[in-house]
């Protein structure tokens, strides 16, 4: 309502001396109200949220979205949808910025020029009455992976009408290797949920089921809430991973065994012939893993029949799925941790073979019109393919998405797609949960949605996206009131009983007889996956994700060539603290990419791993010109991973824009041990020595308090908070939603290289152990809002400043830019705007902000406020009430998003509170104690339940 | 050698140096001015408006509560302008054809929003509250003046910090009566006209402040001053 509301700002005081006031008068501003009547439940200043839902591969992970007078600002999870519980991704996150991203394609384009809606649908009508005539010979459609219900009944309807048509299914990181093995093992296409709220011992053959896949912020849930210790007599349950590159799974895990990709098949027969189940071709030893380790692993599953889990991950072949289902089936965790449905795809599909198919039709000349709904795969199509030279021999080829980029630049028509944000849809989530996506603002650019599109193709232009989704719902026969299901299950986020029921499978143990595929485990093997920030290239114009630090190896704007110490020291390529790296060369099946070549502690020695989502031709202004194409040298047969590829020097060096060394509280990783900085035991050592955290050495840590100041008591609210780093899997959800919630800035890679990055939270990895194969340690900091914070005492301005609640307050609007405070801050959690890093330019990003959070301009000091703008709202809103703010009623940004709710904010002073509970533990200490700084953000240490019978 | 400067210079140049001192002063003083002035804090003056709505006959002469335009004072940060369809909730029966009037009807008719001048204007740095100030007693004309005498609104008071601050520090000097917030005629009790509250006799704001600091669990001065009260 009034106009400057989506973005407030504060400059440096320095602009705005005592006295100079008179010269900064406040501009004039409109209150602008309705003209009509306001719309229902419409409160100005107060923040709307609506459940929907956001898909990624096609499957659904609920959500509410924040709206403020209309403009959605911020996505939280949806704690009632079974995929969230709440929690949210680093995709759902960044989300909004696609939204208001002025690079998404704006007007339908024809032929290069700008071209209009209306006259696409005259030629769709023209064209209908050819495949009338035809029965739709010569109609191809290309969709991502589509478990939307209403899609697939349009689609239905579509090949009713023209029978001949042929629809096709591609994304590159589909679940084609978990299809083919469910077929392997059972004959059938089913869905697998896990239920690892029930398992005692995890096995993952490179599965990184807590940070990817659609199932994974409920699987991160689930296994955290199995290992939450909250004294000597707890349990933790046991992960035990084999990985072929580096993750948050393996990161977390009790036994983390790096393999390269090839192996992992082997290592997966071991097991099996380990539980009786005689698999060809099972070996006797690996390298790498010791034989007794294969026997206790196996002794460890056989001791928790029905309570344990085999997950195969989406990079490995099917025999490997096979495989687990079978071992599942042979420990009897059929039916308690593993639960067989039907699939979630409205029409499973092996991708890769879809596109392998429909670029034959095409090269037969049979595809006459190419209709491609979302997705961009001239850019994501393996090499080998060449699906771009293919696409330009189709007559009529029509584009729908939500940038203009490599696919749509080869489509002579392109119709810019609504955000999900935009349009009405459906879509199931990992356990089948339907949901009922609904848009919070008008198309920004007139975007269609996949459904409006299909709806011209069906006949029926025209149709609204609403009417489309609702209409089949209303036709389902759900309930007897369909106007009460439809308002609830709109409110709810979900339509309940959609969920798909258990299925009885079983395990058709003939594949287990044919011989594995010969692997010669002397070369180079070579793992592809999606990028943890930009995907499969899907995120590359959003700078949140551009800028995000991966994990692990906190690379930012750039993929890399992961490689292991061990191959580095062979090739001779040198990172880590130098500025510079060596830039490498790949060779697998005749392509070749060149990147940074990046050492990471942990990767399987004879492997290296590449991202997609790099080297992109299209993206926009952010994304385009970054890093090197995977999908360049990925062959249609590749999958997960190849073999005996090549890696060579260039003896070109380039300087990664990775963050590992910034605002580090030390430089390497045995002196965060030494200062205490990471506190770990194993279960066992704990049960023993419950206090080693705080006792013998590291009692060092806590040198009687002392200040010179004196205390200041106070009998209100002690805001704190409690990391437990035993939960922590290193995921970055906390980070984007802080930055989505705290309006940071992004600097780009430039400042980034010179340490300039403005996040208020960064996770930290520590290694400890062998560099082949260390020990991971997550640890997210942010300002710890001492109680006698160095930071405050050196502020000439008074800009930072203590409150009652022992908040570490920084008054942007005091600062002149000294930095004295960030030199003197221990954790290095303040950041400096050295630019105007804000962008105070591009109209549509205002509407994105946080309206409750000021935008910092150049020249101010900022940093972790605990979201004071939401204790502020929850304190209020309590005041009125005549009433004490309720333990749990406000969480931080980065709280809420944590999946494994890690991050627990709160009361310090309630002695009832989660936090207080938390710190009360004997595990409990902060970071560099002995400074006697008195961090109110606390962690608790780490523990590890390692199987006693194996030494590593 | 002959004297370069003339005698006089040496009065010249002592009246400079103890002139400049005075310049400097009436400098500073007429910085002091400039900032204090109307012209600075836009205090009593009236700025134009698509309509020139009168709060003094809305709100004296009709009667109209405060929260009848101003909905949303109690529950947001935000008190709430009115949309042109409530203005012609009574405007569509009476004073239908009034010229003045021609802007709202023609609003609600194109369905174009009335672009209202703020006149009680912070910066954007400031997260002011209107329901929490409601809520603990802190009546519409403590900060936005005699608004029931305004024919055309002003801003009453400077919104400055210092402003601010002053009952933050002090907010028995304005605290009242939650049932009295709404009111535009309330005056604080004094010796002549004591104000009888809860059966009690108050002969003052101050005794009355306080007892009202007390029962609205208004915060301390410590907690209401802290920077993040109002800044974030």
């Amino acid at each position: 309502m009034g106009e400057s509301e989506g973005n407030r700002t504060a400059g440096a005081a320095s602009a705005a001396l005592a006295g100079l006031t008179a010269c900064t008068k406040l501009p004039t501003e409109k209150i602008v109200p309705y003209a009509g009547e306001e719309p229902e439940e419409f409160i100005p200043g107060k923040p709307l949220f609506y459940a929907t839902a956001m898909t990624l591969g096609g499957i659904a992970k609920g959500v509410l979205a924040e709206s403020h007078m209309g403009r959605p600002t911020k996505i939280e999870g949806n704690p009632d949808h079974p995929a969230s519980l709440g929690a949210t991704d680093v995709f759902g996150q960044a989300s909004v910025l696609d939204l208001y991203d002025p690079d998404r394609s704006q007007v339908v384009i024809y032929d290069g020029h700008i071209s209009d809606w209306s006259d696409l649908l005259v030629v769709v009508a023209e064209k209908r009455s050819e495949w009338a005539a035809s029965k739709g010979t010569g109609l191809y459609l290309l969709t991502e992976t589509v478990t939307s219900p209403t899609l697939a009944d349009q689609m239905r309807v579509l090949l009713e009408q023209f029978p001949l048509a042929r629809w096709h299914q591609y994304e590159p990181w589909g679940g084609d290797r978990a299809l083919e093995g469910a077929r392997l093992a059972f004959g059938e296409d089913v869905n697998t949920v896990y239920k690892f709220d029930r398992a005692d011992v995890i096995l993952s053959l490179d599965a990184d089921f807590l940070c990817s896949g659609p199932g994974c912020l409920r699987y991160a849930r689930d296994f955290a809430d199995r290992r939450r210790v909250t004294g000597p007599d707890s349990t933790m349950n046991r992960l035990y991973v084999v990985e072929s590159s580096v993750s948050g799974t393996g990161s977390i895990a009790d036994h983390s065994w790096p393999l390269r990709p090839s192996a992992i098949e082997s290592f997966a027969r071991a097991i099996a012939a380990g539980l009786g189940l005689k698999p060809a071709g099972a070996p006797s030893s690996l390298p790498g893993v010791l034989p007794e380790w294969i026997a206790a692993l196996v002794r460890d599953l056989e001791n928790h029949r029905g309570a344990s889990i085999v997950i195969a991950g989406g990079g490995q072949p099917p025999i490997v799925h096979a495989l687990a289902h079978a071992m599942n089936q042979a420990l009897g965790n059929i039916g308690r941790t593993v639960v067989y449905t039907a699939p979630v795809e409205a029409s499973p599909t092996n991708q890769m073979q879809s596109l392998v198919e429909l670029v034959r039709d095409i090269e037969a000349r049979r595809a006459q019109t190419l209709i491609i709904l979302g997705g961009n795969p001239v850019y994501t199509a393996p090499a080998d393919l060449d699906f771009g030279s293919s696409l330009e021999k189709v007559p009529l080829r029509i584009h729908l998405g939500l940038y203009e980029d490599e696919t749509a630049e080869l489509c002579q028509w392109h119709i810019p797609e609504a955000h999900y944000l935009e349009a009405w849809g459906d879509a199931r989530a990992y356990d089948g949960t339907a949901s009922i996506a609904q848009p919070l603002i008008a198309p920004l650019y007139n975007g269609k949605s996949a459904h409006e599109v299909m709806a011209a193709l069906v006949g029926q232009p025209g149709r609204v996206g609403h009417d489309i989704v609702r209409d089949y719902w209303s036709r389902k026969n759900l309930a007897a009131d369909f106007e009460q299901l439809w308002e609830k299950s709109l409110n709810d986020g979900f339509i309940a009983g959609t969920k798909l029921e258990p299925k009885v499978v079983t395990v058709k143990p003939e594949f287990l007889a044919a011989p594995p595929a010969a692997t010669a485990l002397t070369d180079l093997d070579v793992t592809f996956r999606p990028d943890p920030a930009v995907w499969d290239g899907r995120f590359a114009n959003n700078s949140w994700l551009q800028e995000l630090p991966r994990p692990f190896t906190k690379l930012t704007w750039d993929n890399a060539i992961l490689i292991s110490p061990a191959l580095g020291k062979r090739l001779g390529v040198t990172s880590a603290n130098d500025e510079t790296t060596d830039v490498v060369e790949l060779t697998y099946e005749g392509g070749k990419v060149q990147g940074l070549g990046l050492i990471v502690p942990g990767h399987p020695e004879d492997s290296v791993t590449v991202h997609f989502g790099y080297g992109r031709t299209r993206a926009g202004r952010v994304g385009t010109g970054h890093g090197f194409n995977a999908y360049s040298i990925w062959r249609s047969g590749t999958g997960g991973f190849g073999t005996r590829a090549v890696l060579a020097k260039t003896g070109m060096r380039a300087r990664p824009a990775t963050t590992q060394q910034h605002h580090a509280i030390e430089q390497e990783s045995e002196a965060g041990f030494k200062r205490h900085i990471i506190q770990r035991a194993t279960l066992a050592e704990f049960i023993k020595n419950p206090n080693f955290a705080s006792k013998g050495e590291a009692a060092r840590m806590n040198p009687p308090p002392f200040s010179l100041y004196p205390e200041l008591p106070h009998n209100g609210h002690a805001w704190g908070m409690a990391v437990d780093l035993s939960c922590c899997v290193g995921c970055n959800a906390c980070v984007t939603a802080c930055r989505s919630e705290n309006n940071v800035p992004v600097v780009g890679k430039d400042e980034v290289m010179r340490g300039r990055e403005m996040d208020w939270l960064r996770v930290d990895t520590y290694y400890e152990g062998p560099p082949e194969n260390p020990r991971v340690y997550n640890q997210p900091v942010f300002c710890m809002h001492c109680e006698n914070a160095p930071c405050e005492v050196v502020c000439p301005v008074g800009a930072t400043v203590h409150s009652p609640e022992g908040l570490n307050e920084m008054v942007y609007n005091r600062c002149v830019g000294t930095r004295y405070c960030s030199n003197n801050c221990p954790y290095k959690v303040r950041r400096f705007n050295f630019k105007l890093y804000a962008d105070f330019t591009t109209p549509s990003l205002f509407a994105m902000r946080n309206p409750s959070v000021t935008v910092r301009s150049r020249g101010v000091m900022e940093k972790c406020t605990y979201c004071v703008q939401r204790i502020n709202v929850a304190k209020i809103q309590a005041e009125e009430e005549t009433r004490e703010v309720k333990d749990g009623e406000i969480l931080t940004a980065c709280q809420q998003a944590c999946p494994t709710q890690a991050l627990v904010f709160g009361d310090i002073h309630d002695p009832e509170s989660r936090v207080s509970k938390l710190k009360r533990q004997s595990r409990n200490y902060g970071l560099l104690t002995d400074l006697n700084t008195r961090p109110r953000t606390t962690y608790l240490a780490r523990l590890r339940n390692p199987n006693p019978e194996i030494k590593e | 050698m002959a004297q370069v400067f003339h005698r006089s210079t040496n009065t010249l140049s002592r009246l400079s140096i103890y002139g400049a001192v005075f310049l400097f002063a009436a400098l500073a003083a007429f910085a002091y001015l400039v900032n204090q002035s109307a012209y600075s804090t836009e205090v009593h003056l009236a700025r134009e408006q698509p309509v020139p709505f009168s709060h003094k006959h809305h709100v004296t002469e009709d009667g109209i509560d405060c929260r009848y335009c101003h909905t949303t004072v109690e529950r947001s940060s935000f008190a709430g302008m009115p949309s042109t369809y409530t203005c012609m909730s009574c405007h569509s029966k009476i004073w239908v054809a009034s010229p003045m009037l021609e802007p709202v009807r023609a609003s609600l008719a194109t369905d174009a929003s009335l672009r209202w001048t703020r006149v009680n204007a912070l910066p954007g740095f400031v997260y002011f509250d209107h329901s929490i100030h409601v809520a603990k007693g802190i009546g519409c004309t403590s900060c936005h003046g005699p608004i029931g005498d305004m024919p055309i609104t002003y801003r009453a008071n400077t919104l400055y910090m210092r402003w601010c601050i002053e009952c933050h520090n002090h907010p028995e000097q304005d605290v009242r009566p939650r049932e009295e917030v709404f009111s535009t005629t309330y005056r604080p009790p004094s010796e002549l006209s004591p104000l009888v509250y809860e059966g009690r006799r108050y002969p003052t704001q101050m005794t009355l402040g306080r007892y009202l600091v007390k029962k609205y669990r208004i915060k301390s001065p410590k907690d209401l001053t802290d920077c993040y009260t109002c800044h974030r």
